[in-house]
């Protein structure tokens, strides 16, 4: 608009007209992430959780602490010049350890919150479109895993079979999807009367065809919401094991393994066993709790500023 | 209203079932016979056998299970080969620890809770509200044993009020008089409990204030202090009791851990000691109480609910 002709201003279309600006149709997405983005907390989670994510995968090719070998000489230094948050019983730099832990407790995080989402929206999906026997069956399994204590199973399976990455995230996953089941059902059951899901019946989708593309889809917004929460329940569950003992095996190890070992010298006013690695766990979850309390608000139509 | 709650004992009777089945059959899976706890690692493959066949540990898994549930239904959980000793001897001995550390902490969190997310939804925004919602924040992304072990180094270590080790007495009348020694363990669970209760309190609270009864009090002249009592109160607390009912599984598990963080001599110690020592017995008898716990639990609460609440009760 650099050349106006100082009389009359040239007839511009794209000029908004009368009773205020038209901004292009949004679609629903893109408005559920501006308001996303407008939201404080999130915008804090979001950084803290990317901040970790860096921290923990990025960290260790920057920095190379000793988690490997023993060195006992180094045992127990205080934070200081070569270990910025001192060594552990074994000589161990705790820097290194947080980054070794927390690579684990995201790895574990993210996939048990994937196998969670991925076994719940299915089941849920399938008792929401089936209704009758298929659904009241399947609600019953999900009360009964919603009653078995999930730590409790957790423990026994971790103390059998050994605790690793893969083993961790697929018997937590296997013992939370419960609570996605139930909330997808609860979407697909309104979702199935909608007109479009007739259409797309009349038009000769079979069962698994409706599910994938358009119901699915379209519970896509509490599916996503839940997984934030489950990613934030699975890193703590994981902090769990590991603090009772039954977590990762040298030479991995999980950020509960690391304040368990550091339990002992609390008395000896040995702070960087222990709080390092706390607020790590804490962080880590609220950022979680944050991004998972701000979609809900941003992908819930009622609640949404227009 | 005695329709819907027959219906709800069904259902509750049918999960209880599946519950018992699926909790054997895992363990059964992954534990399938205590002799090697019984006879040691050197026992020969004859003997343990022999042991199997013996104590009808390779009798069908359905007959082994009928079995169990028969005992189980006579009183008899098992015996614990690890302990020497019944597993029931074993439960009736701590039981009333942990109800009482569990009990005492949800009560008193209770009592905090209420009035707290009240307090919070009636002066929204204000300074206490955002302190009291940041906190609450902050405590319900934190592990319990980081908690713990924090309120250890404050109230214990740093500054020596209160004992770092939860009361170690047999009785559990003791134990209660023993404020010294089970404030800690005590705090540590209300902690973690309130920070679950307040948030949901505060919502509650907020949507029974923008109700149009709450209008209508406001407007026939109902003193402030009265509309808070009469009318938000009662109503803002219904959800409560179903948050209680689900609330359950967090309860046990912050059991286990503050039992083991305090070497509180409870169930949950004595779960934890039992993973160690593969006692397989006491994991499934502790596992499956505790599930049953939970729906029982869950099952009151709706009864509760629907006793509470006349809008459920007529519907």
């Amino acid at each position: 608009m650099a050349q106006q002709s100082a009389s009359l201003p040239p007839l511009d279309v794209t000029r908004a007209p009368e009773g205020g600006e038209i901004g292009p149709i949004q679609s629903g997405w893109r408005l559920a992430l501006r308001e996303f983005a407008s939201n404080r907390l999130a915008v804090v989670g979001v950084a803290i959780l990317a901040f970790f994510i860096l921290f923990c995968f990025l960290g260790p090719l920057f920095y190379h602490g000793n988690i490997l070998e023993t060195d006992l000489i180094n045992s127990h230094d205080p934070p200081g010049a070569g270990h910025p948050l001192g060594t552990d019983v074994n000589g161990f730099d705790v820097l290194g350890q947080l980054m070794k832990g927390g690579q684990a407790a995201l790895e574990i995080g993210f996939f048990a919150a994937f196998v969670a989402i991925t076994l719940g929206s299915l089941v849920g999906a399938v008792a929401g479109l089936a209704g009758g026997l298929v659904d009241s069956t399947l609600m019953r399994v999900v009360d009964v895993f919603l009653s078995v204590p999930f730590l409790f199973v957790v423990l026994i399976l971790a103390v059998r079979y050994g605790a690793t990455v893969l083993s961790l995230s697929l018997v937590i996953g296997a013992f939370s999807w419960p609570v996605p089941a139930r909330l997808v059902r609860g979407e697909v059951l309104s979702i199935r009367e909608r007109d479009f899901v007739h259409a797309a019946r009349v038009a000769g989708s079979g069962n698994g065809r409706l599910i994938g593309r358009h119901l699915l889809p379209n519970a896509f917004g509490v599916m996503i919401v839940n997984v934030t929460f489950q990613v934030a329940d699975a890193i703590l569950a994981v902090a769990y094991v590991g603090f009772l003992g039954f977590g990762l095996h040298y030479p991995n190890l999980d950020w509960g393994d690391m304040i368990s070992d550091g339990v002992g010298y609390m008395q000896d006013g040995y702070w960087w066993l222990i709080y390092p690695v706390g607020v790590c766990i804490v962080l880590t979850v609220m950022s979680l709790n944050f991004i998972g309390d701000a979609l809900r608000d941003s992908l819930d139509v009622r609640l949404r500023r227009r | 209203m005695t329709a819907y709650l027959l219906r709800r004992l069904g259902t509750s009777i049918i999960v209880l079932i599946g519950i018992s089945i699926f909790i054997f059959l895992l363990l059964h899976a992954i534990f399938p016979s205590p002799a090697r706890v019984v006879l040691g690692l050197r026992a020969s493959g004859a003997a343990v056998a022999a042991w199997n066949k013996q104590n009808g540990f390779d009798d069908p898994v359905i007959v082994q299970y009928l079995r169990y549930m028969n005992h189980l239904l006579h009183g008899n959980f098992g015996y614990s080969y690890a302990e020497n000793q019944t597993v029931a001897a074993l439960f009736t001995e701590r039981l009333a620890r942990s109800i009482y550390l569990s009990g005492i902490s949800l009560l008193i969190a209770i009592l905090i809770a209420l009035p707290l997310g009240i307090f919070q939804a009636v002066k929204r925004n204000s300074l206490g509200d955002n302190i009291a919602t940041s906190l609450a924040f902050i405590l319900y992304s934190m592990p319990v044993f980081f908690l713990g072990l924090i309120l250890i180094q404050v109230f214990a270590l740093s500054f020596p009020i209160f004992n770092f080790e939860a009361s170690q007495s047999t009785n559990v009348f003791v134990v209660m008089g023993d404020w010294h020694s089970m404030f800690l363990p005590v705090l540590t669970l209300v902690l973690l409990t309130v920070a679950n209760f307040s948030r949901y309190m505060r919502s509650s609270s907020i949507d029974v204030l923008a109700q149009d009864y709450i209008k209508v009090a406001r407007a026939k002249g109902l003193p402030e202090r009265l509309v808070r009592s009469r009318h938000l109160v009662r109503n803002a607390s219904l959800p409560m009791i179903t948050l209680i009912g689900l609330f359950l599984p967090a309860l046990l598990a912050g059991n286990l851990i503050v039992e083991t963080l305090f070497n509180y001599q409870g169930l949950g110690l004595l779960f934890y000691n039992s993973l160690g020592k593969e006692d397989y017995p006491v994991m499934l008898a502790y596992t499956l109480l505790g599930a049953v716990f939970v729906l029982l639990g869950n099952l009151v609460a709706d009864i509760a609910l629907t006793v509470a609440d006349p809008r459920i009760r007529l519907a």
